[in-house]
């Protein structure tokens, strides 16, 4: 009965996990979704994104070492502190500047190219990213606190306890990235199907040139997607972020993307999400039933493994596209 | 014009490269990457500790020290990539920081005749100076960390752990698997249940480790973990309500970034040390006299006093210590890497040296010889005060447990010793 609770807490826990896991999937479903291209930097982007918000929140002064070095002065911080909000909505608008930047001095020259090509386009943009956020705002670690709760919630503890006589652990954190979660695929998906916008980057995904003939721009869909990637990014920087600081492995979160993708589907909103839960489920109940046995640490890898059986049967993906190409 | 160009290319070299009288300590860093944080730290007090030296006395008997830094990102490819790229340059010693690429360079370095100095990391029983000639590991290595840290607990247990559980939750790699085998043996000795929980790298997701903590309620955690891997099991220790003064890391998870993140949670959170904290020496009256108020602390002088800049000062020290025994030895201040060994190897610093130093009490007394190339292996235990934002150390120096370890030592060195054919030595 208690092996039974304690999976019981795992699955539960896994799920929550999992909700983690789509908030870095997410982003590179909507750029591969408007643009065919695996965006390789897309956790470099979360990392970016959360380091610009601690700086920003922080009264940081950017550069600050490279000036420092440069003129010989001693400035690391302009003496104020931003509240968390405006920190957000700056630090949205800085992933919008870098939007256009990308889309300026990258992407707008690699137009018609093969999706390879773009891919490696990412990969430089990732390590140039990494460099950019290291030399702007410093290599330490930082704290960030946007006042999200964290630690377990005794609510669900007493719950739980109260109806199985064993009390679960639930991070209220978890349970707040769920809710955040939520919000995001729905206002994504609403704006995917239901405005102009929307409906114009679901025509440049499914043909670049058919959208172009009838009129819709390109650079602005992609600039539109870059940054709407970028704010999921940095949801997924705060969420990871509050968890264990805010440093450079955060980039390596997209590690935890990847199984998530092949698994739910490169080009499905709702497919990230439940990508995202079942690997998040599957790793967790196969360390807790078969890592003991093994000497666990499974994690890492059974979540490839399950990605991989489910491509066996199903190559696109749970939600993703057929593709079907006739000659 | 090819004549030219060939002077001009030349001329370059010459100047690039260190003057032949210097003496060059290469500064394998790591300063960006998942581990940029601790590595700035520790390339920051281990370049300003010669730095010190250099402006202050002239560097070490009248040669300044170079300190050539080679980003190796943690990367045990890179980690040798750049052995090679400056062992040409007159490497007297190195110090790769990273247990991966010190495995790598023990035969590199033991083919090349160039000494390597890993404090407090890399392979346990290069103690053995008889069989691991060129490899010193003083003042402390990874199995002292574990025994001193139990013996802690029997402290803090009343001299009693029979029946007790201890967990160790391990950074998945040749570094987090080095104490196994020693708190194997401990637990046999005290009685104890051991449980190991491996976390794979880099470890920021560890909600399995810590759940299984919260149900199985060990006694006690020792914690051997190193980057964000730190980070994320003080929060999730906090987070199930592990108390956190039963939870214990090695002195690479006793940094200042592995318990801020955690803010107000993670206080009481232990580690062991081989060194003393804060700025409470006068060794750093010195230091801003001719490092930090001149402008030349390495990083600006941003993480002086830190934990992690202190065991890089602390090993530059040692490397310090090293260089100025050889040159006694040699009778020259010109010294050849052999030779370095030789200095290392009859190394002594007393507490009075450290007083000597200005850092009286941070460091334990160290004397190597041909055998010993570890020293004594003590080990304070620090407290992190989360109000205050400190450390504070609440034990004195504890030896580690000899009769354990002496034969586990013995036991790996030979062993390698038969897998390389290597004849040991000190006889």
């Amino acid at each position: 009965m208690d092996q039974l609770l304690y999976a019981s807490e795992v699955l539960v826990n896994g799920l929550m996990t999992g909700v983690m896991y789509s908030l870095v999937a997410l982003g590179f479903v909507l750029i591969f979704k408007a643009s065919g291209v695996f965006n390789y930097a897309q956790g470099v982007l979360a990392l970016f994104a959360a380091l610009t918000l601690v700086g920003i929140q922080q009264g940081q002064v950017p550069f600050a070492h490279l000036i420092n070095a440069i003129t010989g002065s001693h400035i690391s911080s302009f003496g104020w502190t931003v509240p968390s909000l405006l920190a957000i909505l700056l630090t949205a608008l800085v992933m919008v500047g870098l939007a256009i930047l990308i889309e300026t001095l990258v992407l707008k020259h690699l137009v018609g190219q093969e999706p390879i090509i773009m891919f490696m386009a990412t990969i430089g943009l990732a390590y140039f990213l990494e460099g950019l956020g290291d030399i702007m705002w410093g290599a330490d670690v930082k704290t960030l606190d946007v006042g999200l709760p964290q630690g377990i919630s005794e609510t669900a503890e007493a719950w739980t306890a109260a109806l199985t006589g064993y009390g679960f652990f639930i991070d209220r954190l978890d349970i707040w990235a769920t809710v955040i979660a939520a919000l995001l695929v729905a206002a994504l998906v609403a704006f995917s199907q239901y405005t102009k916008q929307g409906r114009a980057m679901r025509a440049v995904a499914d043909d670049h040139q058919a959208a172009l003939s009838v009129g819709i721009s390109l650079r602005f869909i992609w600039v539109m997607v870059w940054s709407i990637a970028g704010f999921v990014a940095l949801v997924a920087g705060i969420m990871w972020g509050t968890k264990s600081g805010v440093q450079f492995s955060l980039s390596l979160i997209a590690l935890k993307a990847l199984p998530v993708l092949m698994l739910g589907g490169f080009t499905s909103i709702p497919g990230a999400i439940v990508g995202g839960l079942i690997i998040g489920v599957g790793e967790k109940l196969f360390e807790f039933y078969v890592g003991p046995l093994v000497g666990g640490a499974t994690e890492a890898w059974f979540a490839y493994v399950l990605a991989l059986i489910f491509l066996v049967f199903r190559p696109q993906g749970l939600f993703g596209e057929r593709i079907i190409e006739r000659v | 014009m090819k004549l030219r160009f060939a002077a001009a290319v030349a001329a370059a070299m010459l100047a690039a490269a260190p003057a032949l009288a210097d003496l060059t300590v290469p500064n394998l860093s790591y300063r960006t990457g998942p581990y940029g944080a601790n590595g700035n730290q520790y390339a920051d007090g281990f370049n300003d500790y010669f730095t010190l030296l250099n402006e202050r006395d002239g560097g070490i008997g009248g040669q300044k020290v170079l300190t050539p830094e080679c980003e190796t990102a943690y990367n045990t490819e890179k980690g040798v990539e750049c052995y090679e790229s400056t062992k040409g340059s007159g490497a007297l010693v190195y110090n790769p920081f990273s247990t991966g690429i010190t495995y790598q360079l023990i035969p590199k370095v033991s083919a090349d005749g160039i000494p390597m100095l890993t404090p407090g990391y890399g392979r346990t029983s290069a103690k053995d100076g008889s069989v691991f000639q060129w490899v010193f590991n003083p003042p402390a290595n990874y199995w002292d960390g574990a025994s001193v840290i139990v013996k802690h607990l029997l402290d803090v247990n009343n001299g009693d752990l029979k029946g007790k559980t201890i967990a160790l939750v391990y950074h998945n790699s040749a570094f987090g698997k080095e104490p196994i085998r020693t708190l194997e043996e401990l637990s046999k000795k005290h009685g104890f249940t051991l449980t190991q929980i491996p976390v794979d790298p880099p470890g920021q997701e560890q909600k399995s480790q810590w759940l299984q903590i919260r149900r199985e309620k060990p006694d006690h955690v020792i914690l051997y973990g190193w980057g964000v891997m730190n980070q994320a099991a003080i929060q999730e220790a906090a987070n199930v309500r592990y108390p956190m003064e039963n939870l214990i890391g090695i002195w690479w998870a006793g940094g200042e970034v592995d318990v801020e993140p955690a803010g107000a949670a993670a206080n009481g959170y232990k580690s062991v040390t081989f060194n003393g904290v804060g700025m409470d020496y006068p060794f750093y009256d010195e230091l801003k006299t001719h490092v930090l108020d001149t402008g030349k602390a390495s990083g600006g002088g941003a993480h002086v006093g830190k934990a992690m800049y202190s065991r890089g000062m602390y090993a530059a020290l040692v490397i310090a210590e090293g260089i100025k025994k050889a040159q006694e030895l040699a009778g020259t201040a010109e010294i050849t890497p052999a030779q370095m060994r030789d200095g290392l190897e009859a190394l002594e610093i007393t507490e009075a040296r450290m007083a000597e130093l200005g850092l009286p009490g941070f460091g334990q007394p160290i004397q190597l010889s041909c055998q010993n190339h570890g020293g004594t292996g003590m080990g304070m235990i620090q407290q992190w005060d989360a109000s205050a934002k400190q450390w504070k150390l609440i034990t004195d120096f504890i030896q580690p447990d000899e009769e354990v370890l002496a034969p586990l030592i013995q036991a790996d060195a030979q062993a390698f010793a038969a897998e390389n054919a290597i004849q040991p030595r000190c006889n």
